[in-house]
Parts: C-alpha cells; sequence; structure tokens
C-alpha cells in the first residue's frame, strides 16, 4: 500500500474510514442516479469478515425484474397475491373454525407454528416414526382423495396441492393416527 | 368480456365538401314557383328524408362513410347520431366535438394507451375527464350514457354527471382513476334514473364513504350494478335493502368484502340475475363450529337464468359444487382471481357445455385445459393468467395445454395466454386449427426465450397464425423473434389492427416490414426493441390512419423524433421521460404520438414535451 506522506503526515494512516484497519480502501459500487447509500453498502460495512468486499453476501441476487413485464396489471397482481389456498382450520373441543391461506406458509415447521399461535395450544415436532406424539395434538389434513392423513407425511409442496381442509384432532384419536 | 372489438375509425378527413348535383327542379310540375326556392324545399324534404333513414344507421365505421357523401349529408349525420365513440381524447377536443353533433345521448371515451397500465409511464399523464364533463353539460343536457376506459374522474366529475344531466342512466368506468366512495356517494344519490353502474378493473379510493347506502329510498331502476373492483368494505345491510327494492337487476358483481353467507342473502332476493360476481365466495374470518350453512345449492337453483358467473376472490374450493347446478347454461365463466388446481376445475368444467368465454388462472395447469378441451366445445374466448407473474417463476402450463386447446375448441376466436415455456409446433398447430381466431397474443414470460425443444426462435409459430388466420386483428407477440417474424406480419397480416411487441426484433427492418406491410395497423405498441429513427421513417406514409404509436426504451432519438413532428402537422408526438430524469439526454424514453385535429394538448405534466 502506498503511503503518501503530504507534508510529513501520514494521512492515510489517520484517516477515519470504514472498514478494518490494514485493509485497501474498497471499491464503492456505483449507485444508480442518487448519491444515498443504498441499504447493503451501509449494512456489510465493518460487519464482514472480508472488510475489503462491499458486495451483497450470500445467495446470488434474484434475477432483476423488468418494470410492467410480464405485462399484468397491477390490481390483477395484488389480488392475486391476496389470493392464495385458502383451507378451513377447526380444532376438536373449539367452538370456532378458523380459515387460512396455505400459501403464505413456507413449511411444515412455519405453518406448525401458526397453528399453535391461532389455537394456543402445543402441536410439538414431528417424527416419521411417530408422528406427534407426546402434545396431545395431532395436526391432519383431508386429501384431494378424501383420506385423513397426518400433517407432514408428504413433502410440503405435495401437501399444499392436495389438502382440502385441516383439522386439529385430540386426545385418543391423536395417538391413534400417530402410531403407523 | 373481451377487449377491443371496435371498428375501425375513419381518418378524420379535411372534409371536402362536395357540392350537391343540381335539382331538376321541373320535376314538380309547372314553372309557376321561384326555381331557387323550390330547390330550397327539395333539399329539405330530402334532408327530413335522409334524417329518417340515418336514424337506424348504427355503426361508427357506416356513420363516418356516410357523413363523407356530401355536405347535407354530413349534416344530417352529425345531427342524427346519438352515441359518439371518441377513440382517443386528445384526438379531437369537446369544444369541436360538441359544435358537430348537436343531439348526442351516449358519450364513449378513450384516454391512456394501454402501455401505461404496466406503470411504465408515471401516472398523471392526462386523460382528464372534466373538460368533457363540462362542455357536456352545456351541449347535452340530456345526456344518458357515459363509457369512459382508461381515464381520469375526479369526484366532482361524478357529481357533474349526477347534477347537471337529469336522465343520467348508465355509467361505465373501466381502467379508471381519480375517483373515491365519496364521488360514488354524491352520484347514486343524484342519479335517479340510474340504470347501470359498472365499475371495472378502476381503481376506486377508500374515503371510508358508505356509498351503497346514499342509493334513494324507494324502487330504484337498476339493471347493472358492477362494483367487484372497489377495495373497500360495503354496508351489507344497505346492498340486501338495494337488491330488494332492485326487480330489475340483472347484472351484480360483488367485491371481495362480501362473504358467501352473505351472497346467499342476495341471491334468495334475486333469483331474476343473469350475471353474478360472488364476491369472496368464502365465509368471512371465523364460523362457529357447529353452525349451519345456509343451502347454497337451493340459491343457485333458484337462480334460473344465470349465464355469466365470475369472483370467487378468495375461494374455499369446499363451496365449488354448489354451482354444478348453473353450470349447464353458463356461457361465460371468469375464475381468474381463483387459485384452483385442475382437479378441483374438472367437476365444474366437465358441466359447462355451452361455456364461450373462459377467464382462468394456470393454477389449473395443462392438465385443466386439456379438460376445458375436452368440453368447452363452443369455446369463443380464453385467457389464461400466471398466478405467479414473475419472469423466472415456474410455468404450471405450456404447449401442452395450448395444443389441447386447439385441437379441442375448434371454435376459438380470441386467445390470451401467459406461459414460461411455448414451441413453434404448438403455436403453429393452432393457427391451422383455429381458424376463426381473430385475437391471438401470447405472453412467453421470459424474455428471449426461444422454441424450448428446438431451441430456436419463434418466428414460425407466430409467421404461422397470420398466415393461417386470415380474419385476425389483433396481435401480441413474445419469446424469441428475429426480424423474420415481423417479415411475415407485414407480409401476411393484412387485417391486423393491434400490434403489441415487446423485447423482439434485431433491427430497424422489422419496424418497416410491419410499417409497410400492414395497411390497416391502428394501434401500435412497442417496448424494448432495437428501433430506431430510421424504421421511425418508414412509417410516415401511414401515421394520419393510425390512432397511436408507443414506443418505449426503443433506439429513438430526440431529432428523429422532431422530423417526423415536422413533416406531419397533424401528429402530435410526445416525448415522455420517467418523472426523475432530467430533461437534457438525446435518447427518447417514451415516445407517444397520434393523430389530432386541435393540435397539442394544454395540459400537460412536466414530464411530457410536445415536439
Amino acid at each position: 500500500m502506498e503511503v503518501n506522506y503530504d507534508n510529513g503526515l501520514n494521512l492515510k494512516a489517520t484517516e477515519l474510514r470504514l472498514g478494518l484497519p490494514g485493509s485497501d480502501e474498497p471499491e464503492r459500487q456505483t449507485t444508480p442516479r442518487s448519491n444515498k447509500r443504498t441499504l447493503s453498502e451501509i449494512s456489510s460495512s465493518g460487519v464482514t469478515d472480508d472488510g475489503n468486499d462491499y458486495q451483497q453476501d450470500s445467495a446470488p441476487p434474484a434475477k432483476e425484474q423488468v418494470v410492467g413485464w410480464p405485462p399484468i396489471r397491477s390490481y390483477r397482481k395484488n389480488c392475486i397475491h391476496a389470493t392464495g389456498r385458502y383451507v378451513k382450520v377447526s380444532v376438536d373441543g373449539a367452538a370456532y373454525l378458523r380459515k387460512i391461506d396455505l400459501k403464505v406458509y413456507r413449511s411444515y415447521p412455519d405453518l406448525l407454528k401458526a397453528l399453535e399461535n391461532m389455537f394456543k395450544l402445543t402441536i410439538g415436532a414431528y417424527s416419521e416414526r411417530e408422528g406427534y406424539n407426546g402434545s396431545g395434538y395431532a395436526p391432519t389434513y383431508e386429501d384431494k382423495d378424501g383420506d385423513w392423513m397426518l400433517v407432514g407425511d408428504v413433502p410440503w409442496e405435495m401437501f399444499i396441492s392436495s389438502c382440502k381442509r385441516l383439522r386439529i384432532m385430540k386426545g385418543s384419536e391423536a395417538r391413534g393416527l400417530g402410531c403407523v | 368480456m373481451s377487449e377491443d372489438d371496435e371498428r375501425q375509425q375513419c381518418p378524420p378527413s379535411d372534409l371536402e365538401f362536395v357540392s350537391n348535383k343540381a335539382r331538376n327542379c321541373n320535376a314538380t310540375g309547372s314553372g309557376s314557383g321561384h326555381p331557387e326556392l323550390q330547390s330550397v324545399y327539395l333539399d329539405q324534404v330530402l334532408e327530413n328524408v335522409l334524417e329518417n333513414v340515418l336514424h337506424f344507421l348504427t355503426s361508427k365505421r357506416d356513420r363516418n362513410a356516410a357523413s363523407l357523401v356530401c355536405k347535407s349529408w354530413y349534416r344530417v349525420e352529425a345531427l342524427t347520431r346519438s352515441e359518439l365513440f371518441i377513440g382517443n381524447c386528445y384526438a379531437v377536443s369537446p369544444a369541436r366535438a360538441t359544435a358537430r353533433f348537436a343531439r348526442v345521448r351516449a358519450l364513449h371515451l378513450k384516454g391512456k394507451p394501454r402501455f401505461a397500465d404496466f406503470n411504465l409511464m408515471p401516472p398523471d399523464w392526462g386523460a382528464h375527464f372534466n373538460p368533457w364533463a363540462l362542455a357536456m353539460a352545456k351541449a347535452y343536457p340530456w345526456l344518458e350514457k357515459v363509457n369512459l376506459k382508461r381515464m381520469s374522474v375526479t369526484d366532482d366529475d361524478l357529481a357533474t354527471l349526477a347534477e347537471l344531466f337529469l336522465g343520467f342512466k348508465e355509467l361505465v368506468l373501466v381502467c379508471c382513476d381519480g375517483f373515491g366512495t365519496s364521488g360514488l356517494a354524491i352520484f347514486v344519490n343524484k342519479c335517479r334514473q340510474l340504470k347501470v353502474l359498472d365499475l371495472i378493473e378502476s381503481e376506486v379510493s377508500d374515503d371510508e364513504s358508505d356509498w351503497i347506502s346514499c342509493f334513494p329510498e324507494g324502487e330504484s331502476h337498476l339493471e347493472s350494478l358492477i362494483f367487484d373492483c372497489v377495495e373497500c368494505h360495503i354496508n351489507f345491510e344497505a346492498l340486501e335493502r338495494l337488491v330488494a327494492r332492485s326487480p330489475l337487476l340483472k347484472k351484480l358483481r360483488l367485491n371481495r368484502y362480501v362473504s358467501i353467507g352473505q351472497l346467499y342473502h342476495l341471491m334468495i332476493r334475486a333469483p331474476q340475475l343473469t350475471h353474478l360476481g360472488t364476491g369472496s365466495f368464502s365465509p368471512s374470518e371465523i364460523a362457529g363450529q357447529g353452525d349451519q350453512e345456509p343451502d347454497y345449492v337451493n340459491a343457485f337453483a333458484a337462480c334460473k337464468s344465470l349465464v355469466c358467473l365470475s369472483g370467487f376472490r378468495e375461494i374455499i374450493p369446499d363451496y365449488l359444487p354448489a354451482i354444478y347446478i348453473v353450470c349447464a347454461n353458463l356461457t361465460s365463466l371468469n375464475f381468474s382471481y381463483a387459485n384452483i388446481t385442475a382437479e378441483q376445475l374438472k367437476p365444474i368444467i366437465s358441466k359447462c357445455h355451452k361455456l364461450q368465454v373462459f377467464w382462468v388462472l394456470d393454477s389449473i395447469c395443462d392438465e385443466g385445459l386439456q379438460a376445458v378441451a375436452a368440453t368447452c366445445k363452443e369455446l369463443r374466448e380464453l385467457r389464461v393468467f400466471p398466478v405467479d407473474a414473475r419472469e423466472d417463476s415456474d410455468g404450471p402450463v405450456s404447449e401442452v395445454g395450448l395444443q389441447a386447446i386447439s385441437e379441442g375448441c375448434r371454435k376459438l376466436q380470441s386467445i390470451l395466454y401467459f406461459c414460461q415455456r411455448m414451441t413453434n409446433t404448438a403455436v403453429i398447430a393452432m393457427s391451422k386449427n383455429c381458424p376463426d381466431l381473430v385475437v391471438f397474443r401470447l405472453c412467453i414470460m421470459g424474455r428471449h426465450r426461444a422454441d424450448h425443444v428446438t431451441g430456436e426462435p419463434m418466428d414460425d409459430g407466430f409467421g404461422a397464425i397470420v398466415m393461417n388466420c386470415k380474419k385476425l386483428t389483433r396481435l401480441a407477440v413474445s419469446g424469441l423473434l428475429t426480424d423474420k417474424a415481423f417479415d411475415y406480419i407485414g407480409r401476411h397480416g393484412k387485417l391486423v389492427r393491434t400490434l403489441s411487441v415487446a423485447f423482439s426484433g434485431d433491427s430497424d427492418m422489422a419496424l418497416k416490414y410491419v410499417l409497410e406491410g400492414c395497411p390497416q395497423l391502428q394501434k401500435l405498441e412497442i417496448r424494448d426493441s432495437p428501433f430506431g429513427d430510421a424504421a421511425l421513417r418508414s412509417g410516415l406514409h401511414h401515421y394520419y390512419s393510425m390512432r397511436f404509436l408507443w414506443m418505449s426504451s426503443c433506439r429513438l432519438t430526440r431529432h428523429g423524433c422532431q422530423e417526423i413532428a415536422r413533416a406531419m402537422p397533424r401528429l402530435v408526438v410526445e416525448v415522455i421521460r420517467s418523472a426523475d430524469e432530467e430533461e437534457m439526454d438525446d435518447a427518447v424514453e417514451i415516445l407517444y404520438m397520434y393523430r389530432s385535429l386541435v393540435g397539442p394538448r394544454t395540459d400537460t405534466p412536466k414530464f411530457v414535451t410536445i415536439l
């Protein structure tokens, strides 16, 4: 690194900048038009291991979406995002049914946590051999063939497309489904 | 439900008044009267006769032709035209329109260009209804109907319509904005003769006004009430009372804030409905577990005249069996807001033997489309929208679905198909199997995507469409396309009036082929394609015959557009910037140009420059 002594002072050494000491001044990403720093530049400074690097870390960026493409009116786009896969959820012993949108959840743990919050109960974790043993509740669903299945037995995507309604069973019935 | 069936408008000619042929005054017998007086008398009689005849002429195209015959016909046609259609609100001014046509009862106006729908230009571009409202109020106090598309309408405009037009009967707003529920409240309250209020895909701001309660008490004349796009809660009790006192109501399309339970109550009060938009088609958020659900099957069974069904905004598929009973009579079904699977669709579609119009989401997959093809032999119009409208999403429909439809639905006239994968083979098959196609709009969502089996451009597929579909008037292209595709369009697309191009073509030649080859071209919208000033010049001979040309993110320069503006004084050439861009660049971001009888408009926002 070139050290520039200006008037006998090593200004660079005392310069205040972001980044770990001893690292070169990093390349700044050019921001389009405005001079504002992007959130990623601000948040990545001084925190990453390679302090040189102001690039976004981890996953490659999602493909840049072009304005107005595909040509769907925003009203329709918003409506369809609002629309999901709605199913009714009942819990044995509870007075009310609920309606949930399956599209909102990404995975089984995500869904189960939401159900636990919604109905104030503990379902616990799924195990392939023992189902939901131990919690006293078993989440089940009716699939497109009309069969009642234990939530978790099939891959998530398959579940999303075949689930017609959910029923959280209680007590002895739950145990019956748990051990196959 | 299909858009765009306008007939071609004749170009606004500089009217050449062909003088009347001299009349044979001797026909009246002896020469006792003055020849000039007799001539005037005869002219008057002839005009009266003509007036009575021309009253029967309804087609715009025929009327435009009739008005060009001679001065007399021009005058009489202007007196007898009761429906005034203006395809571009800036092509003519309110003053000029009202000066020519004295007895208009219905006004149909279109404003913004279609690509504005996709956020390609900043809002507040123009197309204000206000000057028209005020001019109409003076010139046509008897005005009964107004139909607006892509116009900005304010609450004040709605008040004007209701207060200044005493016999006002029908308001249809399609893709409009600028007003809210408080404007609606005033409108419905003051319009005592209201028969039709259709709000279609319009943006209505929620001013928290209970507009449904503002309909006047007593029996209403309502025949159609469409408000499925209104994104706010409504007073259901007031709506129920309104429906109960509207014995003539035939069309009712509810918004998604109406639950299925509420729908039931409305349906049993209005079994005479022919068009129904079901609202959410699911119960409100929470329902008692032991609650008895109403007999939805019964409600649908009672609606024996139902032919058009839509809505299903938050559908719970459990409730779908309720509609089985009406399927056999349905001619139109809109599932385009219902995320349902092929399995859920099949029991319904298999009963829809008379279906002519079907709008749906691609969640039904190719399998669902195969089911449609198997039953809907009368299908005229199909629209398949994507659930996930992104370029890189999974595509549940493909060439398989398109091929199936082409084989099963031979009477198809109009198709809009969004997909991620397509092949030339399937498109060619459709061109051969569906010779009645008038509208072909294929949107392969990934830009520049080739035929996914052969890796070739999609030129041959679109080529086959223009070659084989002899009635084609509207075309939208996509996928990887070279200049060859446009050569085909120019050679064979002789009836094409509307063409949409995006991310296509290699060079100026493509645009030249189209501008030189398509004599009926009226509306041309192009984005992100490599066409420059030379290509633009090749259309000089044709621009006065067109309604508009839109080109965005192409290779146009300001001086290229200036040349066009100079060469064609009756063309309004707008250069539009994205709102925050500075003016100085020579590159033109958006060009929007259109013929006009009245020169540049005076209401341009900052980001528009008229050359």
